[in-house]
């Protein structure tokens, strides 16, 4: 569904990605896994083309992302959601997920959506004409997924949605996002948590250094002697 | 009283045109995070613009907002599509630039309109020859109304009544369309706005025009009841940025705020002190704003 192939990135002089590969399949929930400044969220920029890739290809549905405008991206249904959730602090919860579907496809189709989501998230129902910078992180969050679905994603990529929340609400957002995925919306996940997400991934990357080391399904990478020893501190 | 009564009306009156002048500036702030200091300069462009249309074409001047807006828009778009945006683009331009380009900007406006029109003040002139005939102005530009003792100039009723449906008309448009909802998002997330599928350039580009032609709009009203001369720029400029200081920068309610804070402080300072010290008047509210509020209204408001 989503190719990556032999990308390289920079930051001006700064080369941040190096020669990465990987592909997400239909249905799958992907997790890139590394430690910061390992180049995980700027793989989903480069995927939704905030950041030009100086070489290698993105191919998402026989469609080349790298050549096309960000909007044109989200028309086809490849949605990021940015880390640190970047919500529209001074709109209610309700114009920010209207904020979420501005694409021609997803425009005809948004007052179904607004009540889908206020369905899966009833806390933010309540809160509809709250200003949104005033909810707590982890209503932020739910915004933040919320207005990512509004798009009608066909691929969810979500950058870090445990940053900075407690123990039990990341519970509650890994929850969300198997939940999402059971809708048959793809996911590629970004995190550093790492131990939960690789339970309930199907198949993961780890990078280091802007390079793709390994990958695996979550419980090959669970069980793996160098992962275990990096990353899970065992 | 009657004295009090009267320079309130007229505060409250003047307060609601130098409104959508800071509500303009107060968006181009919110979006492209430059202050312009172009924009008493573009008010400029619609007072010679109106000016030229009563004096050669016999145009009444309220009427001649309906060129002056869209005239002055696609100016503006000019000016921010190939003047502003190519240094907001560069990260490794400062925002600083930008502020001097606008400065710039305002200088060769200010210096074109005395090549074209001397440096001669110019008003609305009650009568204008149209070919070999003469045409009055419209009789209700010299007229007041009387209400208990207090006269209301009917121009400035004329100007009070359409600020109010600008600002309106452009709250809808910010609060209800689409296209207003991401220009505040742009303003308040221009990341986030991209990842929204949002072209934040050409929203950028629009906020400048849509500020300016509110700016001209203002242009149109004031004539009447102004004077008008190459460097009248700078003042309405200064009196933008004190509006937009007073409101809170980027915030268009207090910008609303603010105008009127500043109408009524000139007239009462006119009335009160001296006709001479009534810019002095505004001024000083200013630094106290400055100094005790350094936010402006902005705290006491959310949009």
């Amino acid at each position: 569904m989503l190719k990556v192939n032999h990308v390289d990135m920079s930051y001006g002089d700064l080369q941040v990605l190096w020669d990465v590969s990987f592909e997400v399949r239909q249905g799958e929930i992907i997790v890139l896994v590394g430690a910061n400044g390992a180049g995980k969220s700027s793989i989903l920029k480069t995927i939704s083309n905030i950041k030009n890739p100086s070489h290698g290809e993105i191919i998402f549905e026989d469609f080349n992302l790298v050549t096309a405008q960000p909007h044109e991206i989200i028309e086809h249904g490849v949605i990021h959601v940015p880390e640190g959730r970047h919500l529209f602090n001074e709109m209610t919860v309700e114009e920010n997920l209207i904020m979420g579907s501005l694409s021609q496809r997803a425009k005809p189709r948004r007052n179904e959506m607004i009540d889908y989501c206020f369905g899966l998230f009833p806390r933010l129902k309540e809160r509809r004409k709250q200003i949104a910078g005033t909810l707590s992180g982890g209503e932020q969050q739910m915004v933040a997924i919320a207005r990512g679905l509004m798009a009608l994603p066909k691929i969810l990529m979500l950058d870090e949605p445990s940053l900075g929340l407690a123990p039990i609400l990341v519970q509650e957002i890994f929850e969300i996002v198997r939940n999402v995925s059971k809708e048959g919306i793809t996911i590629l996940l970004v995190e550093q948590n790492v131990r939960q997400t690789l339970a309930f991934c199907d198949r993961a990357y780890v990078l280091e250094n802007g390079r793709v080391t390994k990958e695996g399904t979550g419980n090959e990478l669970l069980n793996d002697e160098y992962v275990r020893e990096a990353y899970l501190g065992i | 009283m009657e004295t009090f009564l009267q320079t309130l009306a007229s505060g409250i009156l003047i307060g609601g045109l130098y409104a959508i002048i800071g509500i303009g500036m107060t968006l181009i702030m919110g979006v492209l995070n430059i202050i312009n200091l172009a924009h008493g300069q573009i008010l400029m462009i619609s007072m010679y613009i109106t000016w030229v249309l009563w004096h050669y074409f016999g145009i009444d001047p309220y009427m001649s907002i309906f060129i002056t807006i869209p005239t002055v828009f696609l100016i503006a778009e000019g000016i921010s599509k190939y003047f502003l945006h190519p240094l907001i683009d560069k990260d490794s331009i400062l925002p600083e630039n930008q502020v001097l380009m606008t400065v710039g900007i305002g200088m060769v406006i200010m210096e074109l309109a005395r090549t074209i029109f001397t440096s001669d003040f110019k008003s609305i002139s009650p009568t204008t020859t149209l070919r070999g005939e003469k045409i009055d102005i419209p009789g209700y530009l010299q007229n007041s109304i009387h209400i208990a003792n207090i006269s209301i100039s009917i121009p400035l009723l004329i100007a009070f009544s359409i600020s109010i449906f600008l600002t309106l008309g452009l709250f809808l448009f910010l609060t209800k369309t689409d296209k207003g909802r991401s220009v505040r998002a742009t303003a308040q997330d221009k990341g986030a706005a991209a990842l929204m599928g949002i072209s934040t350039a050409k929203i950028t580009i629009l906020t400048y025009g849509i500020g300016s032609a509110l700016d001209a709009a203002a242009g149109s009203l004031l004539l009447p009841i102004y004077y008008l001369y190459p460097d009248v720029g700078p003042i309405f400029t200064v009196k933008a940025f004190v509006i937009t200081i007073l409101g809170g920068l980027g915030s268009t309610v207090g910008a609303i705020f603010g105008g009127l804070i500043l109408g009524l402080a000139e007239t009462f300072g006119a009335t009160y002190i001296s006709m001479g010290y009534k810019d002095a008047v505004g001024l000083i509210i200013f630094l106290l704003v400055l100094v005790f509020f350094p936010g402006g209204l902005k705290r006491f408001t959310k949009v």
